[in-house]
C-alpha cells in the first residue's frame, strides 16, 4: 500500500506529492512521536537526555527512561526546512567564527531563537548532556557550549580514536569502565531510575535484530539495478537506527516493513523511489563518501537520479555504526557491546581503514566510481579525504570525483559548480567505458 | 672559561633554528653517534620524557611556518583547513624529515588526528603513533586507560631504538624535563615581571629552539638567555600587559608577534608551544615513572582547547588567574583560521573574561599570513582603549 506524499520532506513543510511507502509513513510517525514526547516533557515529567548520532547509547539512555534528543538531527530537520541558514547567522551574531561546523552554530542560533522543534513547539531544557565524544572532536567543544547556556549535568564518554586499525583491550576496557563508574551512575542520578542490566539486555536483543535487517537493506544495492539509493535514500533508512530508536520494538518493525517493500522492488526489478518517482536508467553505480548537504537535498539528489547515478554504498550511513562490518549489538556483554559499537563508528575509524573500507565498497558493489561530498563544516570526514580520493583511483583504476558543499550551511551550495562537476564526472566514467571497449 | 654571549648573540642563534627549515641542527644531532634516532611530534603534547629516555630526540615539529612555499601540501587539503597539516605534508613530502624515524600525532583535532593516517598511507615505513590521552581524569579509568597508552608508545620506541627503556633512564629523563620545565617557567615569571627585557618575539624564539635541540642543550641555552636579559638594561615603555590565547598549534608568522608588541602592548603570558610547561610542577623522579608521568598529566596539566573541563565552575578559569597572576590588563585571542578547537573555545572563554570585566580583541591568522598592519592597527586601538579607558 502506498499514500502520495514527499519522502524528502521535514514536518511541516508541504511539497510536491511522490510514492510514500509505508515504511516511510512509519518512520514518520515515529519521528513526530519523538518530537511530540521531547515537547511535551514539561508537561508529562519526562526527562530529556541530549546526545551524539555516533557513540548513541540509545539502548543505555532507554533503560533510565530518558527521552533522546539528538541535535544533529535538529541540526539536520533546520536545513531540510531552510531555516538553518538564519540560526546560523544568529550564533555568528552571538561571536561565533564563520570558520568552525555549521551543526554547532545551527543548535547554538536555534537555543538563541526559541529552541523550537520541527512540530513547532520548544525543545525542553535537557537534564543531562550524555557526551559521546565518538569520532568528532568538535563534539566536545558542542557540548561544552551547549552546558555553559543550560548548566545541567554532563557526562563524558571518551571513545578512544582506532588510530592503528584494531579496537585494543585498554579502549574497551576504558569505555567499559567510564559507564560503569561515571555515565550509569550520572543517568541513575538525573533520572531517578535504578539501572537494571537485564532491561539493557532486552533493548541490545531488540537492537541485533533490526540491525539484520539493516544490514540486509544496504546490502540489497549489490543487485543490478539497485532497488535503493544508499545515500540519498540510505539517510532515511539510518534514521531509526542511529538515533532515539534503536533497541525499541518500533524499529525493528520498521526494517522488517522495509525489508519487505525492497524484497518486492527487486521482485519487480525496480529501481529506487526518488521524490520524482521510480527511477529508471541506471547509468552509473556510484560508492559516495562524506554526509550530503541538507540545504538543497532535493537538488543536489535530481543531479543524481537526472543523470542515471544510483549510489550503491555509502560511508554516510556507517557513522552511526558499521553493521555491515559484522557488528552487532550483544546481550550477552551488554557493556562491551556499547563500547565496541562507539569504538567502530566510520568516523572514530583510521583514515587506512576508511580507504579499505571504501575500496571494498567499490569491489562489492561494483562501482564505477567514487564521490566525495567534502562537507566544510567537518574536518572528522572532510581532512584527508583528498587522499583518499587518490588511493581508491590508484587501487581500483576508477575515476573519483571531488565535491565541496556544506551540512546545513547554504552559503556553501553552489548549485552550478556541483552539477557541472558531476556532469563532466559523469562523462568521465563514459569515456573510460568507451576506451576500455575500444581497447 | 666560555665565552658570555650578549641576549642579541643568543637570539640570533634561535632565529637561525627557527628560519631552518633543513632542521641542520638536529641532522647533525643524529649523525653525530651511530643508531641515534629521531622522533617528531606535533602540538600540543607529548611525554618527550619517553622519546629521550629511548635515547632519541624529541622534534617539535609546528608546520613550516611563513617562508616555506607550498605546492604539494595544498593537493591534500580542501581551502577550508587550516594551514599546518599542508605545510607539515610539504616538509614530508619533500624530504625535509628524511632524517626522521618516528612521528607521534597527538589528541588535538581531527585534523592532526587524520594527518596520522595520511601519514602512514604516505610514508609506511615510518613509525607512525596517533597519541591518545585520556579526557577523564581519575587514576582508576583515565589513569589506567593512559598508563597502558604510556607503556605502548614505551614498546613502541624500544622497538624502533632496538633497546628496551629502562625505569632508571626514565627517571632520568624526568630529572632532566623538570628541570627544563623549571627554566622555561623562570623564564616566563621573569617576562611577566619585566616584559621590557624579555619580549616575547625573543622569548618565543628561545622556546621554539628547545623544539628542535636536546633538551640538556635547551636548558643550558634558558640559564644563558635569563642571565644575559638580567645583565643587559632595556628601556620600559609604556605599554600594556595583555596575555595571548589561541596559539597552541599552528603558529603564527613571528611578525605578528612583533607587530603585537610594536602596537604598544607587552605579552605577559601565552600559550605558545605548551608541551614545554604542559606539567606544571615537578613530576616524580621515584617510583613507578609512567605511573608519574600519567598523574601529572590527570591532575597537574595545563588547560587548553584539546582538554575537556569536567566541572563547569572551573571553565576558563586558568585564565583568569593568569590575568589575576601575571596582572594582565587584557587578552588578545589569535587563532589559526579553521581552528575549531581554538575557535569553539573563544566565545566561553570571551563570556568568563566579561563577567569580570577584563577587555579583549580576537582575531584570526595562518602561519603565512603576510599582511601586518590591521593586526598591529586592532592591537594598537586595544591598547590605547587600555590606557585611556580602563580602572586605574
Amino acid at each position: 500500500m502506498t499514500q502520495r506524499i514527499d519522502p524528502t520532506r521535514a514536518a511541516g513543510v508541504p511539497k510536491a506529492e511522490v510514492v510514500k511507502e509505508l515504511s516511510m509513513l512509519k518512520q514518520k510517525d515515529m519521528i513526530a512521536g519523538n518530537y511530540e514526547a521531547l515537547t511535551s516533557a514539561p508537561q508529562t515529567g519526562r526527562k530529556v537526555a541530549s546526545t551524539f548520532v555516533p557513540g548513541n547509547l540509545n539502548e543505555l539512555i532507554m533503560c533510565f527512561d530518558l527521552l533522546n534528543n539528538l541535535p544533529e538531527i535538529n541540526a539536520i530537520q533546520n536545513g531540510m526546512r531552510k531555516v538553518s541558514g538564519e540560526l546560523i547567522l544568529e550564533a555568528e551574531k552571538h561571536g561565533h567564527s564563520e570558520d568552525v561546523c555549521t551543526y554547532v552554530k545551527a543548535d547554538l542560533g536555534m537555543m538563541a531563537k526559541g529552541n523550537l522543534s520541527p512540530n513547532g513547539k520548544p525543545l525542553p531544557r535537557p537534564d543531562v548532556l550524555l557526551l559521546s565524544y565518538t569520532g568528532c572532536f568538535t563534539f566536545m567543544k558542542w557540548f561544552e557550549l551547549v552546558r555553559d547556556e543550560y548548566k545541567c549535568p554532563t557526562v563524558m564518554l571518551h571513545v578512544p580514536y582506532q588510530a592503528d586499525g584494531q579496537v585494543t583491550d585498554n579502549m574497551r576496557s576504558y569505555i567499559v569502565k567510564q559507564l560503569r563508574e561515571t555515565v550509569i551512575p550520572t543517568l541513575e542520578k538525573v533520572s531517578g531510575v535504578k539501572f537494571d542490566i537485564d532491561r539493557l539486555r532486552g533493548y541490545l536483543a531488540e537492537s541485533a535484530k533490526a540491525e539484520d535487517d539493516f544490514v540486509w537493506v544496504m546490502e540489497s544495492a549489490k543487485n543490478k539495478p539497485s532497488p535503493i539509493d544508499a545515500y540519498f535514500g540510505g539517510v532515511y533508512y539510518i534514521g531509526p537506527i542511529f538515533t532515539a530508536f534503536r533497541g525499541t520494538p518500533d524499529a525493528t518493525e520498521y526494517y522488517r516493513l522495509l525489508r519487505g517493500e525492497i524484497e518486492e522492488r527487486i521482485r519487480l526489478g525496480l529501481g529506487p523511489i526518488t521524490p520524482e518517482g521510480d527511477m529508471k536508467e541506471q547509468r552509473y553505480r556510484l560508492v559516495v563518501e562524506g554526509p550530503p548537504n541538507w540545504t538543497h537535498f532535493r537538488e543536489f539528489w535530481k543531479m543524481f537520479h537526472d543523470e542515471g547515478a544510483v549510489v550503491v554504498a555509502s560511508t554516510y550511513t556507517k557513522v552511526g555504526g558499521t553493521y555491515d562490518l559484522g557488528f552487532r549489538h550483544d546481550p550477552r556483554n551488554p557493556l562491551e557491546s556499547l563500547a565496541d559499537y562507539c569504538l567502530d563508528c566510520y568516523t572514530n575509524r583510521s583514515l587506512p581503514q576508511r580507504v579499505g573500507q571504501i575500496e571494498k565498497y567499490m569491489n562489492d558493489y561494483q562501482a564505477d566510481g567514487l564521490v566525495i561530498n567534502s562537507i566544510k563544516s567537518c574536518n572528522s570526514f572532510s581532512a584527508g579525504q583528498l587522499m583518499i580520493l587518490r588511493e581508491i583511483e590508484k587501487r581500483t583504476g576508477k575515476p573519483g570525483a571531488f565535491i565541496e558543499t556544506d551540512l546545513v550551511d547554504p552559503r556553501y551550495f553552489s548549485a552550478a559548480n556541483v552539477k557541472n562537476r558531476l556532469e563532466s564526472y559523469f562523462q568521465m566514467i563514459d569515456q573510460k567505458r568507451a576506451s576500455a571497449h575500444a581497447a | 672559561m666560555a665565552e658570555t654571549r650578549t641576549t642579541a648573540e643568543i637570539v640570533a642563534q634561535c632565529q637561525a633554528l627557527f628560519d631552518d627549515l633543513e632542521f641542520t641542527h638536529s641532522r647533525r644531532w643524529k649523525e653525530a653517534a651511530p643508531g641515534r634516532k629521531v622522533v617528531g611530534y606535533l602540538p600540543v603534547y607529548v611525554p618527550a620524557e619517553i622519546i629521550h629516555a629511548a635515547g632519541m630526540l624529541p622534534l617539535g615539529i609546528l608546520g613550516g611556518g611563513e617562508n616555506l612555499e607550498v605546492i604539494h601540501g595544498d593537493a591534500y587539503y580542501q581551502s577550508y583547513i587550516c594551514r599546518i597539516p599542508r605545510s607539515t605534508l610539504e616538509l614530508g613530502i619533500t624530504g625535509k624529515f628524511d632524517f626522521v624515524d618516528g612521528f607521534l600525532f597527538p589528541s588535538i583535532c581531527d585534523v592532526i588526528r587524520n594527518l596520522s593516517g595520511i601519514w602512514k598511507l604516505l610514508f609506511p615505513k615510518v613509525y607512525v603513533r596517533y597519541f591518545d590521552v585520556p579526557q577523564e581524569f581519575t587514576d582508576d579509568v583515565g589513569g589506567v586507560y593512559y598508563e597502558k597508552e604510556l607503556q605502548e608508545l614505551r614498546e613502541g620506541l624500544a622497538h624502533l631504538g632496538g633497546r628496551p627503556i629502562t625505569d632508571e633512564a626514565l627517571r632520568t629523563s624526568i630529572a632532566l624535563f623538570n628541570e627544563n620545565r623549571k627554566l622555561v617557567r623562570e623564564v616566563y615569571d621573569l617576562r611577566a615581571r619585566t616584559p621590557w627585557l624579555t619580549p616575547t618575539s625573543e622569548v618565543y624564539l628561545v622556546m621554539r629552539a628547545g623544539m628542535v635541540v636536546p633538551v640538556e642543550e635547551h636548558s643550558a641555552l634558558l640559564r644563558e638567555y635569563l642571565a644575559a636579559v638580567q645583565a643587559e638594561p632595556r628601556p620600559m615603555r609604556d605599554n600594556c600587559r595583555v596575555i595571548l590565547n589561541g596559539v597552541f598549534c599552528e603558529q603564527p608568522p613571528l611578525n605578528l608577534v612583533k607587530a603585537i608588541e610594536m602596537s604598544g602592548c607587552y605579552v605577559v603570558d601565552d600559550d605558545f608551544m605548551l608541551v614545554n610547561r604542559w606539567l606544571l610542577d615537578d613530576v616524580p623522579t621515584s617510583g613507578d615513572p609512567i605511573q608519574a608521568l600519567a598523574r601529572a598529566f590527570l591532575h597537574r596539566s595545563a588547560e587548553t582547547a584539546a582538554k575537556y573541563q569536567p566541572d563547569l565552575a572551573k571553565k576558563g578559569q586558568y585564565l583568569l588567574d593568569a590575568v589575576r597572576d601575571r596582572a594582565a590588563e587584557g587578552v588578545i585571542f589569535a587563532a589559526p583560521s579553521f581552528c575549531d578547537p581554538a575557535l569553539l573555545e573563544r566565545p566561553m572563554l570571551e563570556s568568563r573574561l566579561e563577567k569580570v570585566d577584563v577587555p579583549h580583541i580576537g582575531f584570526k591568522y595562518a602561519e603565512n599570513s603576510g599582511q601586518m598592519q590591521p593586526v598591529r592597527e586592532q592591537a594598537g586601538t586595544f591598547a590605547d582603549s587600555i590606557k585611556l579607558w580602563s580602572s586605574p
